[in-house]
């Protein structure tokens, strides 16, 4: 596989509960996320899934520096983003750049398409030399699928699939090399996700990007995903190739997640092992000893609730899997 | 699901070069690259109501009157002739002229009509001075409250809770009293520009309040953290992104409370801290009208009626523009 190009080490970010008006006391932690680690390689897409509430976008606001992470190491290209100067981040920030999900609050209404697609070379002035902006700006409407001559109008006059094109086409303003997508689908409807995936793709060959992908769509990750990660509870439970992850599955809450997949076909639907989990995510301000997920497991013993599970390869599972009792099952073709 | 998708298939089935005539789709073809921002639509809205348009004309003529009040009288508001002291209104002279006394005279034999026309540009100075003056001190101390939060946030809220906690007719009072006592006889400048200073000092806080408000929203909102994703510095977040976005209320609130503030110069000069001679304001007059209400009530109800239209129109157009700017009560 090719370079790593970014690392990431144990990254935790607790939210504090604070109480009171002028003197506020801490009285807890939001674990939003708690020691998540994965690599990218350069060109490759690394999906991440994982129910509401589980600490996905929290995760994109860490990678994108917008939070300050409470412990844990990002490197971009083997150095740590977070003890660079401030100057040295505004110039890394063109390499890591954001799509975010809701096409219809991400782009200012007060600014014209131009302005927005173009806000950063205003940013960046080394990028693009002042008279080429406008042109270059074009060129980027184009690249995603929108008319260029569309370049002064405002965003409510797009469709919420365009408007997406155009904050796609913001983010590929930079030429960056990382682009972290915070479900960039999961706003629009069934058809236009599929031409903004299949842009996505198209774009990712053409400039040989590096995708982080964040849903909560299973078969909108496996479609773009190389990589896959699985989270729950602000924890990674279990990362693999796509097909480790959708046809062997080993923990538990990966299966359960894959029984809920609706499946089109209805004979193969009748095979279909289906997996209900009992009770609610536990809050994340007080998450369950040992394994996150033991309380909704129907294989837990002693040992989860004392112990907590690593994520790693283990003798019953070919990828890393934070279960100790990791056991491959294929949920979706069970028969 | 969202409706936009459902109405513009055809531009999303063919998205690379579009047609002329998908292009054509547009309502107005030579128009249609002309951009139509929020404060278009409101303008769209607002040219429409019959509400605004007519406060918009009697605010533009208050406005003229103010500026030139030479072309509505041609006679001195200063010049008084004692032989005409309290002379009722001439019903005749209102529609010649340069001829005087169309509401009458004063008991020191001053044209009524000329001291209200030439009143207009003391009300019209001080409401708006104080409401712009609210409007940029009210709006820095709320964008900093509201973009930097924390200690700041704590210390600028208790700051202005003080002088929000003072009532504002004893507040302006004090004030006014103290630096220009009620038998003192302060230049026309100096004691607009104070009364125009006691505003602000004394409204400034809630001004804030809701500039903070917006700021609080506005900043959560995606396109501010995609700005600083990018790498954008603070004060280019707050002066592209935030203000443009959370300057509405803060506006809508100003142009009401420019008529509160035109009644409550009336209100102080009637006092006798606010706006005093040589000043003409119609506050002064009508407060010099009090003792010749039974004898003369034209002295009272000539100026006391343009207060109250002043004071209506801007009310008025501050509730079309509150309408124009909420998309919630579109």
């Amino acid at each position: 596989m090719s370079e790593v190009i970014l690392e990431v080490r144990d990254l935790v970010k607790h939210f504090p509960i604070r109480q009171g008006i002028v003197f506020k006391r801490t009285i807890g932690q939001i674990k939003a996320v708690d020691g998540v680690s994965l690599d990218l390689h350069k060109g490759e897409t690394l999906g991440i899934v994982g129910e509401s509430g589980c600490g996905k976008s929290t995760l994109a606001k860490l990678l994108m520096n917008l939070e300050k992470p409470t412990s844990g190491e990002v490197r971009y290209q083997g150095r740590d983003v977070l003890r660079l100067s401030p100057a040295e981040q505004r110039k890394l920030r063109r390499n890591i750049q954001l799509v975010m999900q809701d096409p219809y609050t991400s782009l200012n209404p007060r600014m014209t398409v131009g302005d927005i697609v173009g806000e950063p070379f205003e940013i960046h002035p080394d990028a693009a030399p002042k008279g080429d902006r406008r042109r270059k700006v074009q060129e980027l409407l184009d690249v995603v699928g929108l008319n260029p001559e569309h370049i002064n109008r405002y965003p409510h006059q797009f469709s919420g699939g365009q408007r997406q094109r155009i904050g796609i086409a913001r983010a590929l303003a930079l030429k960056p090399e990382v682009i972290v997508c915070d479900e960039p689908v999961s706003a629009l409807d069934v058809s236009i996700q599929a031409q903004v995936m299949n842009l996505l793709d198209q774009l990712q060959t053409e400039f040989n990007l590096s995708y982080i992908f964040i849903a909560h769509d299973l078969s909108v990750v496996r479609h773009i995903a190389d990589r896959v990660g699985v989270m729950y509870l602000g924890k990674m439970v279990e990362v693999g190739t796509d097909d480790d992850i959708y046809v062997r599955p080993t923990h538990p809450y990966t299966q359960a997640l894959l029984s809920a997949v609706p499946v089109p076909d209805p004979t193969a639907r009748q095979r279909k092992a289906v997996i209900r989990l009992e009770g609610d995510v536990p809050s994340p301000a007080n998450p369950p000893s040992g394994c996150r997920f033991r309380t909704r497991c129907w294989k837990a013993q002693e040992i989860c609730a004392t112990e907590t599970p690593l994520l790693q390869i283990r003798p019953t599972s070919g990828h890393p899997s934070a279960c100790h009792f990791a056991q491959e099952r294929d949920v979706v073709h069970a028969g | 699901m969202s409706s936009p998708e459902v109405a513009t298939p055809t531009a999303e089935a063919a998205p690379m070069p579009v047609t002329p005539a998908v292009a054509e789709q547009a309502p107005q073809k030579d128009k249609k690259d002309k951009p139509r921002s929020l404060w278009t639509d409101a303008w769209y809205e607002l040219r429409r109501k019959p509400l605004f348009v007519i406060s918009a004309i009697l605010i533009m003529i208050f406005v003229l009157m103010a500026a030139f009040p030479s072309l509505f009288s041609s006679v001195d508001p200063a010049a008084a002739d004692l032989n005409r002291s309290l002379t009722k209104p001439d019903f005749g002279a209102w529609f010649q002229f340069g001829k005087g006394g169309q509401f009458g005279y004063n008991v020191q034999g001053q044209d009524i009509y000329a001291r209200t026309i030439y009143g207009a540009r003391a009300s019209i100075v001080v409401g708006l001075s104080a409401v712009i003056g609210n409007m940029l001190l009210g709006g820095f101390f709320g964008i900093l409250s509201g973009y930097l939060g924390g200690w700041t946030d704590t210390l600028l809220a208790r700051f202005g809770d003080i002088f929000l906690g003072l009532p504002f007719v004893l507040g302006a009072l004090v004030i006014l009293s103290t630096f220009a006592p009620v038998q003192s006889n302060p230049s026309a400048f100096r004691i607009t520009s104070l009364v125009i200073a006691t505003f602000v000092a004394l409204g400034w806080p809630s001004f804030a309040r809701i500039m903070r408000a917006a700021v609080l929203s506005t900043k959560q909102l995606d396109y501010v953290h995609a700005a600083q994703a990018l790498g954008a510095r603070p004060g280019r977040v707050v002066f592209r992104h935030v203000l443009p976005n959370s300057v509405a209320p803060m506006v809508v609130v100003g142009t009401i409370t420019l008529g509160a503030y035109i009644g409550a110069e009336a209100t102080l000069s009637f006092l006798g801290v606010g706006l005093r001679e040589p000043v003409v304001s119609w506050g002064i007059m009508i407060g010099q009208s009090r003792q010749f209400m039974e004898a003369a009530p034209y002295m009272m109800a000539f100026p006391a009626a343009f207060l109250a239209i002043a004071v209506l129109s801007f009310v008025m157009l501050g509730d079309a523009v509150r309408d124009a700017l909420d998309p919630k009560l579109r």
